[in-house]
């Protein structure tokens, strides 16, 4: 119950945090600005002449490979620059509830920019019949990812004081997990390798646990893929914390 | 309240604290003093619960901080170092975070957060951001947070640095008045500050402790208390100097000024025997001798000269293993 509520308290300090500076509108006009950018323009949206999103939700992978990190590059190398570290944790909390507290301020943060892209939503249904079903299964699987590369910045954040280290670092990791299973990528990786390994190493792609949301298809492996990474990331996290306490 | 035993602390292969013991009880102020890098941050890191040990044990109000440490965190009130603080929140969000934290909901919070903000004369700046407050009131917002749920402990890690004079004294008296009915734990490199608030003082030096007592028991380690001040007109200095070192119960004389036919003179005690009294009888000869005194008085020892001397610099002790 109390952890619940210790949980809650960061939270809510932490959403705060966002809005109190302009880290949050900057973000959140940003990624409007380049999902419509990538929707319409690069993805082609309208020439496409179908009733879905998939130019929509291709470049999710892409787009947070770079906004993902910015959003969670602070989380603790802020907290480790200002001294606050020292504060939080010499409060009556355990660390994970800071850690799970701090993450989930942050995917929440990312929720809310992914449900202001709603807009595609309704000019999808206006000009034709998709199958918002679909659509849902999409929306499920880009905030499934959001949340994947959040827990990676999450744990480049806590290594360093530097902001910018860790911007990089889990830049690195997230593009990393794009490229493994990348189709040009893994087809290039083909002619040299065993398929069977270059299948391995796709599985710990983002992008081929991505594409089944994409065409609908909710699959536990998938979610589980996604969740798994997320809380080994959080578990490093506590690991590279406590580390650093005890010098 | 606070107990620790043997406490140890490594970094690499550097002992940031060797072998520390003390303990502290409610109605107590522990001054820690010492040179920068002694130890005394490290000491309060550990006690705190927010760097583990490398060996030994603290308890705090009876639970083991290592084992039980929400408990034991629940009593304390901390201000580190330097007094940080989310810079982007205001000084009202910041202490209602620290409130929720402790647990403190609805009314509770509000009462706790308007006593703090009493405490610690923060009514002008409650809706400033931390990031824009000068460096006194930031330290106050940091000590608020402290104060927030009304410790039975408080450990404060120089709690006056970066204070102008008039909040020096506050926080000083301010110490003071809790210590009536809490255990504290504070650090400076202020000796007046230790000699005004603390009941006990320890002086920390390599992570080791090299003088652990009251204030006034420290000081009379000093090579100076005891010693007699004395200024007499009319008589020259050398004369002076001489006759008082005859004195049984001195150690030495010392001229420390002769100007216009008055002399000053410290006349230092004899440490290897006790009892006696050297201002008497430095009174008695100055009558027997029918000079003019001007001005005679025992000197209390002073507590910068006895830090000095046992907590010497780098280059007179060699290194440290």
């Amino acid at each position: 119950m109390s952890a619940l509520l210790n949980i809650k308290a960061i939270m809510k300090r932490e959403l705060g945090g966002y809005f109190t500076s302009p880290i949050a509108y900057v973000f959140l006009v940003i990624f409007l600005l380049l999902t419509g950018f990538f929707t319409f323009t690069v993805g082609s949206f309208f020439e496409r002449g179908e009733a879905s999103l998939v130019s929509f939700f291709t470049w999710h992978p892409w787009l947070y490979l770079f906004l993902v990190p910015a959003a969670g590059m602070r989380l603790w190398a802020e907290e480790r620059r200002l001294g606050t570290m020292e504060l939080l944790l010499t409060m009556p909390i355990t660390t994970w509830q800071a850690i799970i507290g701090k993450f989930l301020a942050s995917w929440l943060f990312l929720a809310l920019a992914l449900v202001l892209t709603f807009p595609v939503v309704i000019t999808v249904n206006y000009l034709g019949d998709p199958d918002n079903g679909v659509i849902v299964a999409g929306y499920v699987g880009s905030l499934l990812l959001a949340g994947t590369y959040l827990a990676i910045s999450c744990m480049t954040s806590a290594l360093t004081r530097n902001q910018v280290i860790s911007f990089i670092v889990s830049v690195m990791i997230c593009l990393f997990l794009i490229l493994a299973g990348y189709t040009p990528v893994t087809d290039l990786l083909t002619r040299w390798a065993n398929p069977v390994i270059v299948e391995i190493v796709a599985a710990f792609s983002v992008m081929t646990h991505f594409e089944g949301f994409q065409r609908g298809v909710l699959d536990t492996r998938d979610v589980v893929f996604f969740a798994s990474v997320m809380g080994f990331a959080l578990f490093t996290t506590g690991v590279i914390i406590r580390n650093q306490r005890a010098g | 309240m606070i107990k620790v035993e043997n406490l140890s602390k490594a970094f690499g292969p550097k002992l940031a604290v060797n072998d520390i013991s003390f303990s502290v009880e409610r109605g107590e102020v522990l001054g820690f003093l010492g040179p920068n890098g002694a130890g005394k941050s490290t000491t309060m890191r550990m006690v705190t619960g927010f760097i583990p040990p490398t060996a030994g044990k603290i308890s705090v109000g009876g639970y083991d901080v290592l084992e039980n440490p929400i408990p034991a965190k629940r009593m304390i009130g901390y201000l580190p170092e330097n007094a940080p603080g989310y810079a982007d929140m205001t000084v009202s969000g910041f202490l209602n975070f620290a409130a929720e934290l402790r647990g403190m909901r609805g009314d509770a919070r509000k009462k706790a957060v308007n006593r703090a903000v009493d405490l610690c004369f923060l009514e002008n700046v409650l809706y400033q951001s931390i990031e824009t407050l000068s460096k006194g009131y930031k330290h106050r917002t940091c000590l608020a947070q402290a104060l927030i749920h009304d410790p039975g402990i408080l450990v404060m890690d120089e709690p006056t640095d970066g204070l102008d004079p008039n909040q020096k004294s506050e926080v000083r008296s301010l110490i003071k008045r809790m210590g009536e009915n809490k255990a504290i734990i504070f650090s400076s490199h202020i000796l007046e500050e230790v000699e005004a608030a603390c009941s006990r003082v320890i002086i920390i030096d390599r992570g080791r402790i090299v003088a652990y007592g009251t204030p006034d028991e420290l000081k009379a380690r000093s090579e100076m208390a005891g010693a007699v001040h004395v200024r007499v007109n009319g008589v020259p200095a050398a004369t002076l100097k001489d006759r008082l070192a005859q004195v049984p119960g001195a150690a030495r004389a010392e001229i420390l000024a002769e100007r216009d036919g008055t002399a000053e003179l410290r006349v230092y005690p004899d440490k290897s025997r006790a009892g006696g009294n050297l201002t008497r009888d430095v009174a008695e000869l100055a009558a027997r001798q029918q000079w003019q005194v001007a001005e005679i008085h025992t000197e209390e020892g002073r507590l910068d000269e006895v830090f000095r001397s046992i907590t010497l610099p780098d280059t007179v002790k060699g290194p440290a293993i």
